[in-house]
């Protein structure tokens, strides 16, 4: 034992003194010693480095498997010139049940005129639905009124003229059809981002929002009106267009 | 033969030992803080745009709806990204000028795709579905955070399949009425578990998590 002794540092025989006995000096010794027992730290070491080179690895990659060779909805190509993994239709291409062979339902006319008429039954649900994409779609201009004072024209769009003029008020629901279709003069066609069907249900509520600016109260029930009343109490935004629904149920 | 090791390496040995499975511990728990960081699941990470587009801006400042630009979110998988005709509906007549929407511009003019950064996605091995979301009555707001408030868009969770799963053990927690899905800052009228349990009911969402937990809903 004497000769792992450094100089100067006095390490007491007794065991159960031996911390206390540690004397700073000691530190290399025991150091030392202990680098070289069989469980030291630097048998650790190695592994260590490793494991948490490991694990900031694992966590920091990407495998294969993360990005595959397909193509995800709008997904970069490098393949195609334009740069675009989705591609257009081949011109003159028709989809299964995409044959848009039924005029009124999907041009909005009958005979090349407007249509009076829906091309299909007009109940509640469809007017309801009206609502719903007309709220999406066309209040950002034309308000959920319809009176063409929606954000949109407040922060300097041109101003629509209301749905509530005498010539809009007579207008067929396919010309509001053809609009959405085709658009009209600095309005945009929203032919991309609704159905045909929608597009319907959307001139449906248009015209029941007609009705429930124009109409005498005096040809409602009681029932109704308290019905109109309760809901005029709603938040605002929210009474106005729910009323036209509502004066419109089973309309047309 | 004299001794080599003094006495007190008995301890330290003993307490290496000890500490060794004390490190091991720390060192996955570390590991488990790494892959639930920013810096690996990229959750709070704002991303740079080719145009600085603002939802704070749109959604809450014009009160523009998430499927006026987002259209097909109700009907597929994919949400759907507005096209450049759809940012010219109102931009051919507002900001016509404005610097900023120069590359909106000239995409509408060459026909060339802007490139949005992608903020939210999930590895290709992973599938997710928007529609079945919608439909079940999960809000934007509860995967995507409050986007009416994002100048620049970030994620708002890990999309860890640990994320998606804590929600499909128990959706009741999260499911809120059908016509508050688009609604940012949503507060339940009700306690949110009675709320939760009726809806679940009502939308038929699978209770017995047999299609929720099975693995081959989501890697298929
Ligand atoms: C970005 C603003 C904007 C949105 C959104 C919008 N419109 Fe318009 N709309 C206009 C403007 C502006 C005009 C007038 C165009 C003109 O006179 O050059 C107009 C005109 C119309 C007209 C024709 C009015 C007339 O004078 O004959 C109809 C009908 C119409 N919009 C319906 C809709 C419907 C339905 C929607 C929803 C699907 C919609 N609009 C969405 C801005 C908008
Ligand atoms: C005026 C159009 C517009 C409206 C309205 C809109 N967004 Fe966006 N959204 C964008 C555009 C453009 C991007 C791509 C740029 C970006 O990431 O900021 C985007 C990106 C996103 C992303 C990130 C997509 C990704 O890369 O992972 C989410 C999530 C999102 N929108 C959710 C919403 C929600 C929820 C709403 C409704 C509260 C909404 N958006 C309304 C245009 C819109
Ligand atoms: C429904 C109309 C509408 C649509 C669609 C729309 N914007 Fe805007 N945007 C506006 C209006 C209005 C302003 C100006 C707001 C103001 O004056 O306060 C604006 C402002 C901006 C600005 C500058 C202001 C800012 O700091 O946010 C950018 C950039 C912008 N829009 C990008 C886009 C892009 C990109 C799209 C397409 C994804 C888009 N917008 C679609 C109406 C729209
Ligand atoms: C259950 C969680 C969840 C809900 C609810 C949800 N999203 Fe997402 N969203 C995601 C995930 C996950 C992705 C990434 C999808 C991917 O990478 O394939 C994503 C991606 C997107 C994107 C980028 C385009 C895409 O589809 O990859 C947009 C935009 C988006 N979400 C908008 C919305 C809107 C708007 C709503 C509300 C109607 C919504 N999300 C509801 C989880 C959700
Ligand atoms: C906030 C709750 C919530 C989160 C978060 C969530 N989901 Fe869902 N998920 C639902 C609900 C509710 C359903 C509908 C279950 C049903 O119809 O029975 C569902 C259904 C699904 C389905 C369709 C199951 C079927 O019937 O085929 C898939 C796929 C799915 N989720 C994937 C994911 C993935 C991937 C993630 C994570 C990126 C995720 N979900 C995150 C709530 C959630
Ligand atoms: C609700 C959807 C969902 C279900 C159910 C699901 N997973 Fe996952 N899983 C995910 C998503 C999302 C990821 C991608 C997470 C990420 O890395 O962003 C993933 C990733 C993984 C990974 C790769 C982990 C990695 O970091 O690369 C494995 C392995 C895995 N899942 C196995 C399973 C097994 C086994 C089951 C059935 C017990 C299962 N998953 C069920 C959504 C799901």
């Amino acid at each position: 034992m004497s000769a792992e002794k450094p100089q100067g540092c006095e390490v007491p025989a007794r065991p159960g003194l031996r911390r206390k006995g540690l004397h700073a000096c000691c530190a290399p010794a025991v150091a030392t010693r202990f680098l070289t027992s069989q469980f030291s730290l630097l048998t650790f070491c190695p592994l260590l480095a490793l494991m948490l080179a490991t694990s900031l690895g694992l966590a920091g990659c990407r495998q294969d498997m993360h990005d595959q060779p397909k193509a995800e909805p709008l997904e970069r190509s490098d393949f195609f010139p334009d740069g675009r993994s989705a591609r257009p239709w081949v011109v003159g291409t028709i989809a299964r049940g995409q044959l848009r062979e039924d005029e009124h339902l999907y041009t909005g006319k009958v005979h090349g005129r407007h249509a009076e008429t829906f091309p299909f039954p007009v109940d509640a649900r469809v007017l309801e639905r009206g609502r719903e994409r007309f709220d999406i779609y066309c209040s950002p201009c034309h308000s959920r009124l319809g009176d063409g004072n929606g954000m949109i024209v407040q922060r300097g769009f041109r101003r629509p003229t209301s749905f509530h003029d005498e010539r809009l008020r007579k207008a067929p629901p396919g010309y509001f059809f053809d609009v959405i279709t085709n658009g009209f003069g600095t309005m945009f066609d929203y032919a991309d981002r609704i159905v045909p069907e929608d597009r319907w249900a959307i001139a449906a509520y248009i015209k029941a929002l007609q009705l429930s600016q124009n109409t005498d109260p005096q040809i409602l029930t009681t029932a109704e009106r308290v019905r109109i009343d309760a809901m005029a109490g709603t938040p605002a935004g929210e009474g106005g267009p729910r009323q036209g629904g509502s004066t419109e149920e089973g309309g047309r | 033969m004299s001794q080599i090791f003094h006495p007190s390496t008995n301890t330290i040995s003993k307490v290496t030992l000890l500490g060794a499975v004390f490190f091991l511990a720390a060192l996955l728990w570390v590991f488990g803080v790494i892959v639930r960081s920013p810096y690996v699941t990229e959750a709070n990470v704002v991303r740079q745009q080719p145009v600085p587009f603002s939802h704070k801006h749109h959604v809450a400042g014009l009160g523009i709806e998430c499927r006026y630009c987002h259209t097909t979110v109700e009907t597929s998988a994919f949400a759907g990204m507005p096209s450049t005709k759809t940012c010219m509906t109102c931009h051919s007549q507002i900001w016509v000028d404005a610097p900023i929407l120069e590359p909106v511009r000239a995409s509408y003019r060459t026909d060339q795709s802007i490139e949005w950064t992608r903020v939210n996605d999930l590895p290709d091995f992973a599938y997710f579905n928007h529609s079945i979301h919608v439909k079940k009555g999960i809000g934007c707001e509860t995967c995507h955070g409050p986007v009416d408030d994002m100048a620049l868009a970030w994620r708002a969770n890990s999309l860890n399949m640990e994320w998606c799963l804590d929600c499909h053990r128990d959706p009741a927690r999260y499911v809120r009425p059908r016509d508050k899905v688009f609604e940012i800052g949503y507060k339940p009228a009700e306690d949110q578990r009675v709320l939760g349990e009726r809806l679940m009911k009502e939308y038929a969402i699978d209770t017995q998590r047999a299609v929720l937990m099975n693995c081959s809903t989501c890697h298929r």
